[in-house]
């Protein structure tokens, strides 16, 4: 492929951050509770093949008449579909909209100019920006309204597989989409994914992250998103499958009245670690923001939930909100939870709790005095846990999905079980 | 149907029944009535399976079977039923998903075929009538935002669509206005039956004008201090606690 200029040259920036930074270290304070190493210390390599496995994966797909499929990294045209989009929305290969006049002007404002990687924590966006080699573009323009979601799938397949995953999603103003991303996968691959979404002032967004890879995989993703005035973005964030697992997920308020949700689910089991790292920056005032990360930990796995909300001066009439809440069910899982307050504004509400706990005894015996079997009102009361936030999921199918997924996750009994794999 | 024999429990360290004796035919309804912190509460949690509570002596025996061997969940399916004094809300869990789990687990145990959903929603519709309940608690969680007559009306129409063959009310009288005390013994009476036993745990003589009660027991300090008829509950009304405990305390009372 070659690049624009403008393009070549990002990706050699890019590059040389990635080589001067290297993979990030326990030492550095954001990366404290996930080590990298194993990655780090593995050779992937970038793969071609797998294509011909796709459809092994026909399950993670959704019947939306607009429809992606990657798989490692590299689009699979016979598997997708962009049928039944509004007049004038655009969604493709970001490697076709390059070749689009009109589109490529949009594709040059926005990707790679929000999802940062100047640090050195920031380092696996350097590497996903250097070295991607496709992705998906969504452009909705102004004022048109997307019914049916945009599903997207990224499929990893075959041991030592780097997939780089890329998304860009411009809403204009007033418009209304939802998009959909599931990551799926067979085998220890390496995926590295970074979307960018820019809200158009009053745009409404609804955006999924389906993380349901194989139990060996590695997966690290990067979600930023530019919210201009009263735009509102609700964010869906569902982590399954996967060995390692990393989300940062950075939300830019940059226009008073732009309200943010942000909604989270992992469940995890054997030596699954799974990491939220969300960065809300408030930089306009007024702006109303909901955080509820949940997490479901079993067996020896670990996860890691670090709130942060940044608070600027002009910000002023800030309304948020935070909450991480946890169910241990083994003695032997960990969870480090963190919320990270930086506020510069006088008159903000901010609020922010965690909690860690056991299944609630008095709940357990309520059912069991009603004739439910111990088994059955664990479950029933796990999955109540988790259904808190597959209930706000606003598109049918994707919660349907979800359901299935989660109750099958939860009845592999959370063990080291790669219940992804079935799909479920 | 019932027979406690000298059960003795304890909680947190301390023991709180010392020596419970009780027998319950079918057909019966007995009140148990007693101070706050006496146990009553306990020995209906004790009864139902809770093991919070640890039982260190006694013995409880439930239509011929050792009651204390059985889990929580065999008792209900055994026809035990405890409308708890305290029902717990659970958010997430449908109220509609879980009665109809709750009869299907009974069902299957007593080899009958499963509710279809028909069939379900026309008891369970008789019965929220006889409660005065509206219908739309049924598609919220269960008990969540339940006020607390709603709460307590509730265990009771849990009790009218489970039919089980011994009844445990636990103080379902407190907290009540007069008129969903009404609901609730009007509920109650409904169940009354010869196949069926009641224990009605309460701490005001009040519920027993609306439930009459055929044997009226005593419970102070983990024991059955005083039994006697629905009199019993009358003098209690009268002289209050006091006057009874002062009484069994210099040994006039009987068991
Ligand atoms: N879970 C518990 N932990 C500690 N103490 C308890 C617990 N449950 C009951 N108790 C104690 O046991 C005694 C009897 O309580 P309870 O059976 O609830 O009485 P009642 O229902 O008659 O008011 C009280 O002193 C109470 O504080
Ligand atoms: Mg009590």
């Amino acid at each position: 492929m070659s690049w624009p200029t403008w393009l070549t040259e990002i990706r050699a920036g890019a590059q040389s951050r990635f080589d001067a930074a290297g993979f990030p270290t326990p030492k550095l304070e954001d990366w404290r509770f996930t080590n990298v190493a194993p990655i780090a210390r593995a050779t992937f390599h970038a793969s071609t093949n797998g294509v011909s496995h796709a459809a092994e994966f026909k399950h993670f797909f959704f019947d939306h008449a607009a429809r992606f499929v990657f798989v490692n990294g590299h689009f699979v045209p016979s598997l997708s579909s962009s049928q039944g989009l509004p007049a004038g929305v655009y969604a493709g290969t970001i490697q076709a909209a390059l070749r689009d006049p009109a589109q490529a002007k949009v594709v040059e404002k926005h990707l790679a100019r929000h999802a940062e990687y100047k640090e050195n924590w920031q380092s696996f966006v350097a590497q996903n920006t250097a070295q991607f080699e496709d992705g998906i573009f969504i452009s909705i323009p102004n004022g048109v309204v997307v019914e049916e979601p945009i599903s997207v799938c990224f499929i990893a397949t075959g041991d030592a597989t780097a997939a780089f995953a890329r998304v860009l999603v411009v809403a204009g103003d007033n418009s209304q989409a939802a998009v959909v991303e599931t990551y799926a996968g067979n085998a220890a691959t390496f995926t590295n994914a970074v979307t960018e979404i820019v809200a158009g002032a009053n745009a409404i967004v609804e955006h999924y992250k389906i993380q349901q890879e194989n139990a060996a995989a590695f997966h690290i993703g990067q979600l930023t998103v530019q919210q201009q005035r009263d735009s509102n973005v609700h964010d869906h964030s569902v982590s399954l499958g996967g060995r390692l697992v990393r989300n940062d997920l950075h939300f830019i308020l940059d226009g008073s009245g732009a309200e943010a949700q942000l909604n989270g689910l992992y469940i995890t089991g054997g030596e699954q670690h799974v990491a939220n790292h969300s960065r809300i920056d408030h930089a306009q005032p007024h702006c109303p923001n909901r955080e509820l990360y949940k997490g479901i930990l079993t067996g020896k796995s670990s996860a890691v939930f670090n709130g942060g909300i940044i608070v600027r001066q002009i910000a002023q009439k800030t309304d948020a909100k935070q909450s991480n809440k946890n169910l241990l069910l083994s003695d032997d899982a960990t969870i480090n939870t963190k919320p990270q307050l930086e506020i510069w504004a006088d008159d903000v509400k901010c609020t922010h709790g965690a909690t860690i706990g056991r299944l609630d005894d008095e709940q357990l015996f309520y059912l069991r005095a009603r004739g439910i079997p111990e088994e059955d009102a664990r479950g029933l009361l796990t999955f109540a846990f988790a259904n808190e936030l597959l209930g706000r999921m606003k598109a049918p199918e994707v919660r349907e999905r979800l359901e299935k997924a989660v109750r099958a996750k939860l009845d592999s009994r959370l063990g080291t079980q790669d219940s992804a794999r079935e799909g479920l | 149907m019932l027979e406690i024999r000298n059960l003795e429990a304890r909680v947190a360290g301390k023991d709180i029944l010392r020596g419970i004796d009780l027998t319950v035919k079918a057909g019966e309804v007995h009140a148990i009535m007693g101070p706050n912190g006496s146990g009553k509460s306990t020995l209906a949690q004790v009864l139902a399976g809770r093991d919070t509570y640890q039982v260190t002596g006694g013995t409880v025996t439930y239509n011929g079977h050792d009651l204390l061997a059985l889990s929580p969940e065999d008792r209900a399916r055994e026809g035990v039923f405890l409308a708890f004094q305290y029902p717990v809300e659970i958010p997430g869990v449908g109220n509609t998903y879980f009665l109809r789990s709750a009869v299907n687990q009974i069902h299957k145990h007593r080899g009958e075929p499963e509710v279809d959903a028909v069939d379900f929603l026309a008891l369970v519709r008789d019965k929220m009538k006889l409660l005065e309940l509206d219908e739309s608690l049924m598609t919220r969680s269960v008990n969540e935002g339940f006020s607390g007559g709603e709460k307590k009306r509730n265990e009771i129409f849990q009790m009218a669509v489970l039919e089980p063959k011994l009844c445990i009310l636990d103080e379902t009288d407190s907290g009540l206005d007069i008129d969903a005390l009404k609901i609730v013994a009007n509920g109650v009476n409904k169940l009354r039956s010869k196949d069926r036993a009641i224990i009605v745990v309460t701490h005001y003589q009040r519920l027993l004008n609306y439930i009459v009660p055929d044997f009226v027991h005593v419970l102070s300090a983990g024991r059955i201090v005083k039994s006697g008829d629905k009199t019993l509950a009358m003098e209690l009304e009268k002289d209050g606690y006091a006057g009874i405990l002062e009484e069994a305390a210099e040994g006039v009372g009987s068991r």
